[in-house]
């Protein structure tokens, strides 16, 4: 099965790392977190979260435990692992470092061209 | 797992939908565009699954089950295949079983990789090689000095008559330190062993029995400890039985405190007896550390004892089980039994083969459905490994029954047979053998799966056969019937060679012939004269038998275990002692010659003349007459005999230097010693006779330990037995015989590892056999099936009926001819090991590989005439409309 997401390849590990960085938080919480971040301009084909879910876990990346949530119900709650932290934080920074590179390739004068 | 992911995902299918709905969604509408966002569920489970890993265990399950499901839907085909694998595994498997018992398993003691023998070493080599036997004083110096090894114990053969109230008999025996069980880590099964104070001169005697001899005499008894049993004339205190596993000899069933011999030889550091001597190494010792400090105590001893132990040292090896040549004959026949595992594996490659042409579409439906070629690959080899193992399974409910026949059929008594059972390393084998062999005839179906040839499949529907799979059958087909051509030679090489040898003489006439070894009455032993005076009775007595024709006495017989090896040189400048060739010497009373119907060839046999204090006097075979003699007449010549090993003169008791010197009389035929088989490769085969009344007297005593009576009856030897028995008895009343045999028996016994070996190649080469011509006939009735249309296509275009069967043979001819050549070259490899392994085996005889190979290509021609005239049936109307 590929991965129908609009995201460029591997970036969405690393916004799923970035949330759930910020606390446990379930599936559906994620969803709608990079639902709203993103400002539904990036389209999360929730059919692929789940798997890349289970993908980090598996890799040690990520915890889950079950709880309850604030209504009473139980669900499968994400947070980072140590491994992840790690991980989030040098994707991060090569993430930054090629953003920085697009940016400036973006920028050149059209005259420096001709 | 799955059913947590399940609830994730219905939690998140939940959350939507009420989100959805507070925002003004109907319930129905809510909960569908949830699900179109989350996509369909089952593929959402799938690439969580794949992304955990855990997809291949749930592939493997489902493949497992439709494996087992498809096997269902075919009886048929699933019994062939189950019957001819387990023939293969089990058969593997009996084989694998006897191995592991008898030659794989450790010692049933304690820790038994601790375990050392300990023997002498001398520097220079005798006729015998550098081991020397042990000497008792030697190894209390050993067990005393020795910080390496733990502990140290010793044993000497030690057999007599045991007399209770059910009459005389005579028992093996050991006599035994008293450390022995403890060395081996194992406590006696009742009572006690002996104690350091028993194991010395003066010690009380004290005996132990074993369970069988315990079981015999006192019926299982616990109260028997404590009892008084006659043992050698001697009565002995019984402290404890030895239990099973105490395997330091066969059959033992008597076991004496070795340091209460009182025999003057044994505490010599020279000229003595001999004794075996096991240790057990210290904790955290190594086998290198107990080597070198024995070396030094070696060192230590023949300093202080230059005279007896200059030379001699001390080396530890690991303790292995006694099993004789068995080993060799163990993995020859594991090697012949894998050669029809390696068959059935080619049939069943064969019938799976021709199944995957047949699912071929199925196959193609797979990969249009978006299975890769990976999973069809594993989806066959689980298929394959299903087989495997219900074959298996099935294979190892036979080899249970196989093993108990096997070790009866073995001839005599297979060694540590007791050992001998299924157990978890037989299991491990069987299931290793079997998912190898479902791997081995798995993977040509699976490899057969190429891409792009099933997506041509879906295309076409094609029914054809390409020349590739064809020749892939051939190729089976012909290794089948190179290794059943290889298995026949083999079994054909043994059937000549036992023909060949059944008709030898074997130099004497075996026919109402007894021999059976006397136990004299212990009260006769104690002196010299008396020992001649009960043999001269004993003679005298089993003449007057009815039916008895003629007696001798004799201490080595032809055929039987047993052999007294004597250099000698015919002048008295002799060479060094290990370049002084052998004979075997042969103590004897004058009517020998008349009860073994050895002919006399030259010059005279003994008389009552020949005796002590007349010139000693030997008779030779023709055989050392010409080695030793060559053209010249050896009669009134003269051999030197060295004296470490002479039979003669007391000067081999008192350890004067010198030789003895012995007149040639007469020259008999040879005799086959070592049996109708060994008798023509064996090392030492010269012979020399001398009269048992010129042995001196002080070897006397040992000599009548060895001596056996023989006896030329009128009827059938073994019916006079009893009265022998009653005649030789005694005035005493315990003098017994015992290893009673007749010569036919010996002879038999002596080609019964040929018997063995042919009979049970003959089995495997029949299987092989029967394996091969089934695959044939598979084979062909599947290809000639798959040309139905083309056949149908000649016959309409004018081809007959004889042209299709020739067509047919030719194709099957090729096979057959291609592995006839192959399987031929591999017999002359196995005719090879089996000259090296089995004695008497000759080198290759053409005549035997052409009618073994005839056998074969007849067979394999009967099993392809089937298929083949089937084709040519084929009537070309219908079989064009199939098309």
């Amino acid at each position: 099965m590929k991965e129908k997401s609009d995201l460029p390849q591997g970036t969405l590990d690393l916004l799923i790392l970035k949330v759930v960085a910020l606390g446990p938080v379930h599936g559906y919480a994620i969803a709608q977190r990079l639902q709203q971040v993103s400002r539904d301009v990036v389209q999360v084909p929730q059919g692929s979260l789940y798997p890349a879910l289970h993908r980090l876990e598996n890799r040690g990346l990520l915890a889950a435990d079950w709880n309850e949530t604030e209504t009473g119900r139980e669900a499968k709650f994400y947070k980072l692992t140590r491994k992840g932290r790690a991980q989030l934080e040098t994707e991060t920074a090569s993430w930054e470092r090629l953003a920085e590179a697009v940016g400036l390739i973006m920028k050149l004068s059209p005259e420096g061209a001709e | 797992m799955d059913e947590q992911l399940e609830k994730e995902l219905r939690f998140h299918l939940e959350q939507q939908t009420a989100e959805l709905q507070a925002q003004g969604y109907g319930a129905g509408e809510a909960r569908r565009l949830a699900r179109i966002a989350l996509g369909g569920p089952e593929q959402v489970k799938e690439s969580c699954r794949e992304a955990r890993g855990t997809r291949w265990l749930e592939d493997f399950a489902q493949d497992f089950r439709y494996a087992l499901r498809t096997l269902g839907q075919r009886p048929g085909f699933a019994a062939v295949v189950l019957l001819t694998l387990a023939l293969g595994t089990g058969a593997t498997t009996v084989m694998f079983t006897v191995v592991n018992g008898v030659l794989l398993k450790p010692l049933p003691y304690a820790q038994p990789s601790q375990l050392v023998t300990v023997q002498e070493r001398t520097e220079k080599p005798n006729q015998y090689g550098y081991v020397w036997a042990f000497a008792y004083p030697n190894y209390l110096d050993c067990k005393r000095e020795a910080r390496t090894l733990a502990s140290m114990a010793a044993w000497r053969y030690g057999g007599g008559t045991i007399s209770g109230a059910r009459g005389a008999e005579y028992v093996d025996g050991l006599q035994i330190s008293s450390d022995s069980f403890s060395v081996l880590g194992i406590s006696p099964l009742q009572g006690r062993g002996f104690l350091p104070e028993e194991d010395q001169l003066g010690g009380t005697p004290v005996m132990m029995i074993s369970r069988g001899l315990w079981q015999r005499m006192f019926g299982g008894n616990p109260s028997a400890i404590g009892s008084v049993v006659q043992f050698e004339g001697k009565p002995y205190t019984l402290v404890g039985i030895a239990p099973e596993n105490f395997q330091l000899g066969e059959n033992v069933d008597v076991f004496t405190p070795l340091g209460q011999d009182e025999s003057p030889g044994l505490r010599n550091r020279d000229r003595h007896p001999g004794i075996n001597v096991v240790a057990r190494l210290g904790e955290g010792i190594s086998l290198e550390q107990a080597r070198t400090e024995l070396a030094v105590i070696g060192q230590q001893l023949a300093k202080q004892y230059p005279e007896s132990n200059t030379g001699r040292s001390f080396v530890a090896e690991p303790l292995r089980p006694e099993v004789g040549d068995a080993g060799a004959t163990l993995w020859l026949l594991l090697g012949a039994v894998s050669f029809v595992l390696l068959i059935a594996c080619a049939n069943v490659a064969n019938l799976l083969l021709a199944r995957a042409a047949a699912r071929e579409r199925e196959f193609a439906m797979r990969v249009a459905l978006g299975a890769s070629w990976n999973r069809l690959v594993r989806q066959c080899l689980t298929e394959s490994g299903v087989l495997g193992l219900c074959g298996g399974a099935v294979g190892v409910l036979l080899a249970m029954a196989g093993v108990t026949e096997f070790v009866k059929f073995w001839p005599g008594d297979l060694p540590r047979a007791e050992e001998v059972h299924l157990d978890w390393r037989v299991l491990l084998f069987a299931v290793g053998i079997s998912l190898l062999s479902g791997l081995i005839f798995g993977l040509a179906p699976a490899l057969r799966l190429r891409r792009r040839d099933l997506e041509r499949a879906v295309h076409t529907g094609a029914r054809s056969v390409g020349p590739r799979s064809r020749r892939l059958h051939g190729s089976f087909v012909i290794g089948e019937i190179a290794i059943a051509v290889i298995l026949l030679v083999s079994a054909g090489i043994l059937g000549r060679t036992l023909l060949r040898l059944s008709s030898l003489s074997p130099g004497v006439d075996v026919q109402n012939v007894l021999v059976a070894r006397v136990a004299l009455s212990p009260s006769t032993m104690a002196n010299p004269a008396g020992i001649r005076a009960a043999w001269k009775e004993i003679l005298e007595n089993a003449q007057q038998v009815p039916g008895v024709r003629s007696v001798a006495t004799v201490d080595t017989v032809p055929m039987r275990e047993g052999n007294n090896q004597v250099s000698y040189w015919t002048s008295a400048d002799l060479p060094a002692p290990n370049e002084l060739p052998l004979a075997l010497a042969t103590s004897v009373t004058p009517d020998y010659l008349q009860v073994m119907g050895i002919p006399l060839l030259k010059g005279r046999f003994f008389n009552e003349q020949d005796r002590l204090g007349n010139e000693t006097v030997v008779v030779i075979d023709d055989v050392l007459a010409q080695k030793a003699f060559g053209g010249e007449d050896p009669v009134g010549r003269r051999l030197w005999i060295p004296d470490a090993g002479s039979p003669f003169s007391s000067g081999a008791a008192s350890g004067a230097a010198g030789s003895d010197v012995a007149r040639v009389v007469g020259v008999v035929g040879h005799v086959r010693y070592w049996g109708l088989a060994g008798d023509d490769q064996a090392q030492v085969r010269a012979q020399f006779y001398y009269p048992f009344a010129q042995v001196p007297d002080a070897l006397l005593g040992r000599w009548s330990e060895l001596t056996s009576i023989a006896v030329r009856t009128n009827a059938a030897p073994l019916s006079v037995l009893e009265s022998l028995r009653g005649a030789v008895r005694g005035v005493t009343g315990d003098q017994v015989l015992y290893e009673v045999r007749t010569l036919e028996q010996l002879a038999a016994a002596s080609l019964a590892r040929q018997r063995f070996m042919m009979m049970v190649l003959g089995i495997f080469a029949a299987l092989a056999m029967v394996l091969a011509c089934i695959g044939i006939y598979g084979v062909l009735a599947y290809l000639t099936g798959q040309r139905v249309p083309e056949i149908g296509l000649r016959m309409a275009l004018g081809a007959s009926a004889q042209d299709v069967l020739r067509m047919v043979m030719r194709q099957s001819g090729i096979m057959i001819l291609a592995g006839v050549g192959v399987g031929v070259a591999g017999g002359v490899v196995a005719a090879r090991l089996l000259q090296s392994y089995v004695p008497g085996v000759r080198s290759i005889e053409p005549a035997t590989f052409a009618l073994m190979v005839g056998v074969l290509i007849a067979a394999a021609l009967v099993a392809s005439f089937v298929p083949a005239r089937r084709a040519s049936r084929v009537d070309p109307m219908s079989a064009l409309r199939q098309e």
